[in-house]
């Protein structure tokens, strides 16, 4: 046995230190389905207590929509459980062929490749289509998964401040010696709930000849007037590259993602991403869930329209609470603490008042700007949502910080 | 040397920074965070345009590029 006493006691220091330093992610257990209303263990041992879910990606209730349930049951009886390999081999059922043209008709795109997961997608795309000849330009925020996708491509990598057009056309002029410019962007930011400005990006793309690529996670389903996505609300569909997405949010919520746009990029996935090529696909009840996911979301505008005036309630809500939220018009809505324990308290005791909604702090958000994240829901009733916003308030006066400037509760509690 | 400190310094808070840090000359900018080491593209490519220098890929280490005087220094070493 190699695993001595000496590399336990290593190990075991490292997560003390994690601990120590306040950043030890300790999961809470959910003994219901994912749902507004939820049932939940915590700390484990504690008895469950019921409690309204205010953090989860279940952006349009669908996580456990009956009809969704039903499909996936169907699925697993005429398809099975898994496939016991991968695409190229013997991994490939009619229905994989299905929700791949399925998503292509609903993105607006040409062609869609379906990967285990999005941070898979986002993984295997960049080398699968750039070379040491390109430049990769991202924008600063963008997801974790795609910034382990840029790490594992040869070609050049660049970053341009959050948002800023002028800055990313100084990047483009910058790089306009190479093969091929990627620019790189999130449609939704997961942790500020802002919208990537596609249509000024697509602009600039065009003038300098430059492939655009757009990570809409915490978008397809939803953002935009038929929920196609944040090339949508800008009015740009048919004019993104490469679009990725997930099902383990708004559609659906279970797993699995994609890399939909330029038939060409797609193909070269198919070829060469080693995430396809050496991990099984989504699992065959899953991919009945998801088809099933856009029938709904194709036929019906309803469940996005929903999201869209429960989102306006809501920030509307805490606007008037007194309360300090980032700006836009997402369901991705952030209160700002600033203060990394002022974050952690404050999520604690709306987990007393019968609210889940988890506060984050650096690193997981720039220093000075911890937070609670809430994400709102189709799933939620307005009673949901009134019954969270006089918990926020009523936390927010314990706290004294309702009225009060961002320099008002950094001067009380600090960065 | 002292404009090209000053030309350097000026250039890594117009790229870079985005609140109120301070950077002085020996300020850690790739171990201090300021800097994203992904980022340091920008700074080679600034640095070649501007002097005419070409900085090879196994020198424009994060070491090299952790601070204005040590980036001085190493746009020194190639400057005819």
């Amino acid at each position: 046995m190699a695993y001595s006493d000496k590399t336990r006691g290593m190990y075991s220091e490292i997560l003390t230190g994690v601990k120590e330093a306040g950043l030890y992610k300790q999961e809470r257990y959910i003994h219901s389905a994912q749902a507004a209303d939820i049932e939940v263990e915590f700390p484990s041992g504690a008895s469950i207590k019921k409690v309204i879910n205010i953090c989860s990606n279940n952006y349009l209730g669908l996580s456990s929509h009956p009809e969704v349930v039903k499909a996936a049951h169907a699925g697993l009886d005429s398809h099975g459980y898994g496939m016991s390999s991968v695409r190229f081999i013997c991994g490939t059922q009619d229905i994989h062929r299905q929700l791949e043209n399925m998503v292509t008709k609903f993105l607006g795109t040409e062609d869609t490749i379906l990967f285990p997961s999005c941070m898979d997608a986002n993984a295997g795309v960049f080398e699968a289509v750039l070379t040491k000849d390109d430049v990769m330009i991202s924008d600063r925020l963008v997801h974790a998964s795609i910034v382990d996708g840029i790490r594992l491509c040869s070609a050049t990598h660049d970053t341009f401040k959050h948002s800023d057009m002028e800055h990313l056309e100084e990047k483009l002029q910058l790089h306009n010696d190479k093969r091929l410019k990627m620019v790189i962007t999130d449609g939704v930011f997961s942790m500020d709930g802002d919208t990537a400005k596609l249509d000024e990006m697509v602009a600039l793309c065009e003038k300098y000849d430059a492939l655009l690529f757009v990570d809409d996670s915490h978008a397809s389903g939803f953002i935009g007037k038929t929920g196609r996505g944040t090339h949508e609300k800008c009015g740009v569909m048919g004019k993104i590259d490469i679009i990725t997405t997930t099902f383990g949010k708004g559609l659906g919520g279970a797993s699995g993602g994609c890399v939909s746009g330029r038939k060409e990029l797609v193909e070269m996935c198919r070829q060469k991403a080693r995430p396809y090529l050496f991990s099984n696909t989504i699992a065959p009840p899953i991919i009945a869930g998801v088809i099933k996911v856009l029938e709904i979301l194709s036929a019906s505008t309803d469940r996005r329209d929903k999201l869209e005036k429960n989102t306006e309630f809501w920030r509307k809500g805490l606007i008037d609470a007194g309360l300090i939220i980032k700006e836009g018009d997402t369901p991705i809505v952030p209160l700002m603490l600033f203060n990394a324990k002022l974050s952690q308290d404050f999520s604690r005791e709306l987990y007393d008042e019968g609210i889940y909604a988890i506060g984050f702090f650096f690193p997981v958000v720039p220093q000075g700007q911890a937070r609670i994240r809430t994400q709102i829901s189709a799933g939620h009733e307005k009673h949901h949502l009134e019954k969270a916003l006089d918990a926020f308030r009523k936390v927010g006066r314990k706290y004294d910080i309702l009225g009060k400037t961002k320099q008002e509760i950094i001067d009380r509690y600090g960065m | 040397m002292e404009d090209m400190k000053e030309i350097i310094k000026n250039y890594v808070i117009k790229e870079y920074v985005e609140d109120d840090t301070v950077i002085g000359f020996d300020t850690p900018l790739i171990s201090g965070g300021i800097v994203d080491s992904f980022s340091m593209v920008s700074l080679k490519r600034f640095l070649e345009n501007k002097y005419n220098i070409s900085i090879p890929d196994d020198k424009a280490t994060p070491e090299a590029f952790d601070s204005v005087n040590k980036i001085v220094k190493l746009v020194n070493e190639f400057i005819k």
